[in-house]
This record gives structure tokens, C-alpha cells and sequence, in this order.
């Protein structure tokens, strides 16, 4: 496989593909119902950090 | 026997380490290896020392596994401290250099060998350090599992400082590969890359063996930051050594192909250890001081997401006008200028996680250090696209308004989102009720930011100035100032520099003499700050 097979892979079909994962992305993460998994996720750093399952 | 393999290891290591000083290709090979001798043969003395001989099967006091690993944090969280001092004094000693030449000693202590002691020095001994330590702390809280490997994290931690330790004594000893920000030479290279597949068990073993089902967004900006620097280092470093006990490699690449390795690395070492890893900071620390969640957690998602996608093409925007191909400096440009978008969402998440919490900024001295941080962040993350287009950087490039952008980067952005980290830390990891003095954090931060506005402020106009005079041409097309004359113009701006680092550094040691109080135990009497407690109501 030589340069200029790999270029034009990269910049059609690779790209492509970054595209579409990157749209998906976005997509699954404003699909609905999904405020409500973020606002419950976004509250794990606020509980209790000084103990492990009640050992210190 | 604790410890009992290790420090065979260790003494095994060591007396490698004198024969290839016996054996050594090169004088520079053979100093390097006695350094390395001597720091193993010293640590092997320290782990016998500490060596405790119980019958086996009897389990010391010490050997408790089922809290949260915090021994290793707290040994972090001092390196930090330490290097960081170590990295700012060394910044302010290469910016006398420039300043006053004189200062330049030959032949281990001129400014070609000690800047890349003090860009590593602060970039990965500080900043490393901070990361390591943090990334540790974040996992096991956020996961609520102890982390994974058990003395693994303790190999990581020393292995790193052993890294350091050659990487520094190396570039004093003239060993460099001539890679900005990967100057160590082959066989520390090796060494790295051991010690960062530890880490990497460590955090995703941790992460594996979570209690709770989501991973936390910080931790995915870590776990970016470990898996990506791992990749860059890799390919960054492929190089063939001249002699397997010689200090000389030679780089896989060559011409325009190995200048282009070593910008995407150069590029993304910013993009993914000074940006993602505290990034990850960001996202954890923030929310607990001010005690509130991110403000867009969905927010956080796109931020690292497009952070990562677009990151990785930036780098090519380091080559512009040179050999490298027109449509890939038009790529890298273009791609910085969409980092604008991750790098605003992410600025304007982590500020606004204050919003119904303002008061704090007057009252806490550890928010408004994380907030003047962010507001770095966001500053650095706009210079560096305006930078990037073509027209600017045929201007900036190779004058010190480069060196003014990173260092708003570095002091105001990493800096203080690694204050503002160790602040917090220290009292949790030491079980202190709160810091020796919280005045003192208030004089940090005004030290540290008036340092980085003088040094910030300087650096833009000497850049400017210089660039203009490099262009500057007479009616008949000769160039109208010699480059000596151009660095002349350039000695009130270095001594005002200097200046600039000089205050940064004091905060440093503000910073060094807090914590280590507050480690010992003592809690200094000082009125508190005002609104920092809520005012007492008369009884009703």
C-alpha cells in the first residue's frame, strides 16, 4: 500500500467514518431523556470522599 | 520481608547501572550512567532501611487494603509542590540568562541546556506530578473503588521521579535528542514508556473495577490524556540508538516527515497532557470547592469529544511557511481555528458551575484561583487559534509572543487549576480541619497573577516589536535592522520578564511554606476572610 492509496483513504472513507462518529456522539448525548441520566451523573464528585463503603 | 523483591531490584539495577558505566560508548553515556548509580544504589540503602522482617503470614499495622489508596497521593501531591518551586526557579534563572549572558556558565549551565530542564521541570515534573496524583485521587472517589495493582501506584510514582531525575541531570550533561518537549534520549524513553503502561494499569484497572455503573467525565479527559501521550511518546521517540550503551539516537524519520512527528507530538503534548489531563481536574475540583455539579454535564460531553476529535490535526499550524505541504498547514489551521468552539463550551462549563455560587469568588480563596484559571484557559484558547492563521504567525512565529501565549497557558490555566487542586487536597489527604492559613492563598494569588499580567504583557509587546523589525525593509529592499539589533531592543523586556517570574516563583513559595505547615499540623490565627462565614444573626 503505498502513499497515495493511503491519502485517498484517509481523506474519503476516514473521514467519513470520524464524521459519522462524531455526529453519532452528539446525537447520543442529546437524544431524549438523556438530561435527566446527565443531571444524576454530574452529581457523583459530590458525595461523600473521605471514606471507602464507611472504612477510613 | 516488606518490600523484600523490590529492593533486589532495585541493588540489581544499580549494578547494572556500573556496568554500563564500565562499559560505555560515550563520555556522556558514562556520566549518565554514574548519575543513575548513584540514585539507585541510594534508593535501594532507603528500601532496606525500611525493610520490616514479620513471620510470614502475620499482616502488619500498615497493610490495610480496604480504604482508599491515598499514601502515594500525598507523596504526589509534595512532589508537585517541590518540582513546581524547582521548575519556577529555574524558569526565573534562564530569563536572567537571556536578560544578563554573563549568567550562562559553561559548560553544563548554559541557557541551551537549562531551558529544557525548565520546560520539563514544570510541564512533566509539575504538571506530571500534579496529574499522576490527581488522576489517582479522582478515580478512586469518583469510581468508589480502591485503586487497582496495589504497590503498582507505588512503582508509577517513583519510576516517574526516576524519569525526571535522568531527564535533568541528561540535559545538564548535554544529552538531547533536539525535540522540543521530548529532548530525553532513548533509554529514558524506554523507561518512560514502562513506567506509563504502569499508570495506565493502574487508572484503567481502577476504572474496571468501578462500584459505580457511570464513569465520571473526568475521568474520561484522564484516561484521553494517559492513552494519547502514551501514543504520541511512541511514535514521537522511534529512533535508532548508535550503540545500545551510547547516549546518541538517531530519529526513524528525517526532513520534513520528522518535523512533522515532532509537532503533532509537540501539539499535542499541549492539546492532551496541559489541556485534557487538567481539564480532568477541572471537572472534579471545580464542582467540589464550590459544591455544586457542572453546570452542563451534556456540555462536558461535547466539550471533550470535539477536545479529541479536532485536537489531533492541530499540530501541522508549528510549520507554517516551511517544507511541509500547503494543504497541510492550511489543515492545521483550520482545525485549530474549530478548536474555538470545545475550548469556549469548556470555559464557559467550568465558569458558569459558580452560577448561584458567585459570593464565592469573594470569599474563597480556592475558587477564585480555579476561576482566574478557567479565565486563562479560555484567554490562551483564543490567542492560539488567532495565532495559528497564516498572516498572524508570519508575524509571531519565532518571536517571544509565542513565548508570552504558552506562558499565559502555562501560569495562568495549568498553574492555577494545580494551586487550586493542591489547596483543596492537602487538607483531605493530611485529615487537617482546614489549610494552615487562608490568607496566604489569597497573597499566592495575587503574586502569581500579577506575575503572569507583567509577563503576559511583556512578552506580547516584545513579540510584536520584534516581528515588525525582522520585517522591516528600507524604499530600497534591504532589510533596515541586523538581527543583533533586534535582539538588543529586546533587554528591557527580558529584565521586566524576569521580573514577572520572579513574582510567580514568590507565590510558588507561598504555596511551598502553606502546605508544608498545614502537613505538620499548625493552623495559623488570622481574622477570616470577610463573607467567608455567615455573619451571627441576633437571637429572634
Amino acid at each position: 500500500m503505498d502513499y497515495q492509496t493511503m491519502r485517498t483513504f484517509a481523506d474519503s472513507w476516514g473521514l467519513l467514518f470520524m464524521v459519522i462518529v462524531f455526529v453519532g456522539v452528539i446525537a447520543y448525548t442529546f437524544r431524549p431523556g438523556s438530561k435527566k441520566e446527565a443531571d444524576k451523573i454530574s452529581r457523583i464528585p459530590l458525595g461523600d470522599d473521605d471514606a471507602l463503603d464507611g472504612k477510613d | 520481608m516488606k518490600f523484600g523483591v523490590e529492593t533486589m531490584i532495585v541493588g540489581i539495577g544499580a549494578f547494572l547501572a556500573l556496568l554500563a558505566v564500565a562499559f560505555a560508548q560515550d563520555k556522556a553515556f558514562e556520566s549518565h550512567m554514574w548519575v543513575l548509580f548513584f540514585v539507585l544504589l541510594c534508593a535501594a540503602v532507603v528500601l532496606l532501611r525500611r525493610s520490616s522482617f514479620t513471620t510470614a503470614g502475620a499482616v502488619s499495622a500498615d497493610a490495610d487494603t480496604s480504604g482508599y489508596f491515598d499514601e502515594v497521593i500525598k507523596y504526589g501531591v509534595v512532589a508537585t509542590v517541590a518540582w513546581g518551586i524547582v521548575g519556577f526557579l529555574v524558569g526565573v534563572i534562564v530569563a536572567s540568562q537571556l536578560a544578563f549572558p554573563d549568567l550562562n556558565i559553561e559548560p553544563w549551565f548554559n541557557f541551551g541546556r537549562v531551558r529544557p530542564l525548565h520546560t520539563s521541570a514544570v510541564v512533566f515534573a509539575f504538571g506530571g506530578n500534579a496529574l499522576i496524583a490527581t488522576s489517582l485521587y479522582v478515580v478512586q472517589r469518583t469510581t468508589r473503588a480502591r485503586l487497582f495493582g496495589g504497590n503498582l501506584a507505588w512503582f508509577v510514582f517513583w519510576g516517574y521521579q526516576l524519569f525526571i531525575v535522568m531527564a535533568a541531570t541528561g540535559y545538564l550533561l548535554g544529552i538531547t535528542e533536539s525535540r522540543e518537549y521530548a529532548e530525553p534520549e532513548w533509554y529514558v524513553d524506554i523507561w518512560l514508556t514502562i513506567v506509563w503502561v504502569a499508570y495506565l494499569v493502574v487508572f484503567m484497572g481502577t476504572l474496571i473495577r468501578r462500584k459505580e455503573p457511570h464513569i465520571y467525565v473526568a475521568n474520561w479527559f484522564y484516561l484521553a490524556f494517559i492513552i494519547t501521550i502514551a501514543m504520541l511518546h511512541v511514535v514521537n521517540n522511534l529512533s535508532m540508538p548508535v550503540s545500545f550503551l551510547g547516549a546518541k539516537s538517531y530519529s526513524a524519520f528525517s526532513g520534513v516527515q520528522d518535523a512533522l512527528t515532532q509537532w503533532w507530538y509537540g501539539h499535542n503534548a499541549v492539546g492532551f497532557f496541559l489541556t485534557a489531563g487538567f481539564l480532568g481536574m477541572m471537572y472534579y475540583f471545580i464542582p467540589k470547592q464550590v459544591g455544586r455539579p457542572v453546570y452542563s454535564y451534556r456540555l462536558s460531553i461535547i466539550h471533550f469529544w470535539a477536545l479529541i476529535f479536532l485536537y489531533i490535526w492541530a499540530g501541522p499550524h508549528h510549520l507554517h511557511y516551511t517544507a511541509l505541504p500547503d494543504w497541510a498547514q492550511t489543515l492545521g489551521m483550520a482545525f485549530s481555528i474549530m478548536l474555538w468552539m470545545p475550548s469556549w463550551g469548556g470555559m464557559i462549563n467550568g465558569l458558569m458551575t459558580l452560577s448561584g455560587a458567585w459570593d464565592k469568588i469573594r470569599t474563597d480563596p480556592i475558587v477564585r484561583m480555579m476561576v482566574i484559571s478557567v479565565a486563562f484557559y479560555g484567554m490562551s484558547t483564543f490567542e492560539g487559534p488567532v495565532m495559528s492563521i497564516k498572516a498572524v504567525n508570519s508575524l509571531s512565529h519565532y518571536t517571544d509572543w509565542t513565548i508570552g501565549h504558552v506562558h499565559s497557558g502555562a501560569l495562568g490555566w495549568v498553574g492555577m487549576i494545580t494551586f487550586g487542586a493542591v489547596y483543596f487536597l492537602v487538607p483531605k489527604l493530611w485529615h487537617r480541619e482546614r489549610l494552615y492559613s487562608l490568607r496566604m492563598i489569597n497573597w499566592h494569588f495575587w503574586l502569581a497573577t500579577l506575575g503572569i499580567v507583567v509577563y503576559a504583557a511583556v512578552m506580547w509587546v516584545a513579540g510584536i516589536q520584534q516581528g515588525l523589525m525582522w520585517r522591516e525593509y528600507d524604499d530600497q529592499g534591504f532589510l533596515v535592522y541586523s538581527f543583533a539589533e533586534t535582539v538588543a531592543a529586546m533587554r528591557p523586556y527580558y529584565i521586566l520578564r524576569t521580573v514577572g517570574g520572579l513574582l510567580y516563583l514568590a507565590g510558588g513559595l507561598v504555596m511551598g511554606f502553606n502546605v508544608l505547615m498545614t502537613i505538620l499540623g499548625h493552623v495559623r490565627e488570622e481574622t477570616p476572610i470577610p463573607g467567608s462565614q455567615p455573619v451571627m444573626q441576633p437571637a429572634q
